[in-house]
């Protein structure tokens, strides 16, 4: 599995999650789990997705989202889920 | 499985609080490169360097993508030019032909900086040392991004003062030949005691004879997140202090171990060390200084520096070790001056003295760096600056630098400005004093008495 790191900040509005799962869907990205969050009156929201089946890599991934967030006014990551297990698990 | 807030904290470290990895430092031997013939020999040194480090950037950019973490610099080390240029150089000419040619091939490969124009004369220079050394002045004036160390001591062998007093006029030259740009090239020039050969920080990056051919050593930084965290215990006890400290240094090395091995796979070249240093910038909030400042000092150099530094220093060490399978390099707090916000800001209060600078390096990584001083400051008085530096570092057994800047034509109250990374300094005075019979006496400090466990 190839797992990486979605993440979503910004102001709510409608649309958003549907938004970028359209756009996982349409490149064959499965999504394993989603949590939200309000901090700081901030949507915060974040998706673990497998990426072996995808139709991009990572990085091309990263790019689009990183389009799409701006269309809809919020900030996309996609990162490897490596950065945070070695920064937070033993 | 990670949590919500866990991601969240990463990325707030990388965004708000500027995580980031400092650099990845590819050292490469040039040791198979060494000819009689100098054409032939600059010829090897481009293509070797050219070759082995052809997918550095590309590889950087791929992970800090990837990871979404930024690698702020790509750089490369060198093995120490004066053995290496030994057989072909017979002038201090010959030499800055090679610094020529590690621009040119720095350039072409994209890196932003290239260590290694360097002489090891801890105990005594060869006609080749002391050629490379007359060619530093020369070699920065002419090159671009090209870096300079020399190591003039160590433990071991004691200091070599005939190559510090050398070093006085070596620094006031380098510091004339770049007058119309603050002096900037002495921003390119570093003196050592106990050098290690695996560092990874500019301006001291040398790759040195003990190591393999080709090695990824990677330097963490992180001050503002070091400053942050602090920022919710305040008024606790040491304990609580220093326990906080050591569990920000685990996540930040964690993070330059991670882009460290994933480097090494990808390049193909094996994993040498991560540096576990505090790298100040001089971004607002990426301050070492701050640190001191949120520890609970009104400003850096305030009385109780030392011990706050010498705690955070062990702090970091004691959180990083943990999360790195080797730790290497210099793996400590960097307290440059102009490098700094929060070092100028004190300095510019009158909290901060070259005196407390020195105090500081007795317990920290590194010593007297980017700091600014009069361009009158006589190449004697400078010697023996950095001979009270490297004192520090051959008795305490541990590295100490000197990387000071003779601003010409600037005294104190006036400032010099060095741009980027590098930032600006106040020019700070020096003790006026002479020190001219001292560093003329000729020869070398002995060894001191602890270094003979044999």
């Amino acid at each position: 599995m190839k797992k990486t790191i979605i993440t979503v900040v910004g102001k709510d509005t409608v649309g958003i999650i549907a938004r970028v799962c359209t756009y996982l869907a349409e490149n064959k990205i499965n999504i394993l789990d989603i949590s939200q969050t309000i901090v700081d009156d901030y949507f915060n929201m974040m998706m673990i997705a497998d990426m072996s089946t995808a139709a991009k890599s990572v990085s091309e991934v990263s790019d689009d989202l990183d389009r799409i967030g701006e269309e809809i006014g919020v900030i996309i990551r996609c990162q490897r889920e490596e950065i945070f297990n070695s920064m937070h698990r033993l | 499985m990670i949590n919500i807030n866990e991601v969240l904290e990463t990325n707030k470290m990388i965004e708000k609080e500027n995580l980031d990895v400092r650099t990845i430092t590819l050292g490469i031997s040039l040791l198979d490169c060494i000819d009689s013939d100098l054409e032939r020999l600059n010829d090897k040194i481009y293509n070797k360097i050219t070759t082995v480090a052809k997918n550095l950037v590309a590889t950087g950019e791929a992970i800090e993508k990837e990871f979404g973490i930024p690698i702020v610099n790509k750089r490369i080390s060198v093995t120490p030019i004066a053995l290496i240029g030994g057989s072909a150089c017979s002038t201090p000419e010959d030499y800055v032909s090679i610094a020529k040619t590690l621009d040119r091939a720095r350039k072409d490969v994209g890196v932003n900086f290239l260590g290694g124009y360097s002489a090891l004369v801890s105990k005594g220079m060869t006609k080749a040392d002391e050629l490379l050394l007359r060619s530093i002045p020369q070699a920065l004036a002419e090159t671009e991004l090209v870096c300079s160390s020399v190591n003039l001591g160590s433990t071991k062998t004691g200091i070599d003062m005939d190559a510090v007093r050398l070093m006085g006029d070596i620094i006031k030259e380098t510091a004339e030949r770049t007058k119309d740009n603050d002096s900037i090239g002495c921003s390119k020039l570093v003196v050592f005691c106990n050098a290690p050969d695996d560092n990874p920080f500019m301006a001291g990056a040398f790759h040195g004879v003990t190591e393999a051919d080709a090695i990824i050593n990677v330097g963490v930084s992180g001050p503002g997140v070091v400053k942050n965290a602090l920022e919710s215990v305040r008024g606790e006890n040491f304990e609580v202090l220093c326990e906080t400290i050591k569990k920000t240094a685990f996540k930040v090395t964690r993070v330059g171990q991670l882009v460290a091995q994933e480097a090494s796979k990808r390049l193909g070249i094996p994993f040498g060390i991560v540096d576990l240093s505090l790298a100040p910038t001089p971004a607002i909030g990426d301050s070492v200084a701050d640190i001191l400042c949120e520890i609970g000092l009104e400003y850096a150099g305030a009385p109780g520096t030392t011990a706050a530094l010498a705690l955070l220093n062990d702090q970091v060490k004691k959180g990083g070790v943990m999360a790195s399978s080797y730790v290497g390099g210099l793996s400590g707090a960097f307290i440059p001056v102009s490098e700094d916000q929060g070092m100028i800001d004190a300095v510019n209060a009158g909290a901060l003295t070259l005196e407390k600078l020195e105090a500081m390096t007795c317990v920290c990584s590194v010593g007297l760096d980017m700091i600014a001083i009069p361009g009158d400051t006589k190449p004697t008085t400078i010697a023996g600056i950095i001979a009270d530096e490297l004192a520090i570092g051959m008795v305490n057994q541990k590295t100490t630098a000197v990387r000071i800047i003779p601003v010409i034509g600037k005294t104190v109250g006036d400032s010099a400005e060095f741009g980027g990374l590098l930032g600006h300094a106040p020019i700070m005075p020096v003790n006026r004093y002479s020190c001219d019979a001292f560093v003329n006496r000729g020869g070398r400090i002995p060894a001191p008495i602890h270094s003979f466990k044999n």
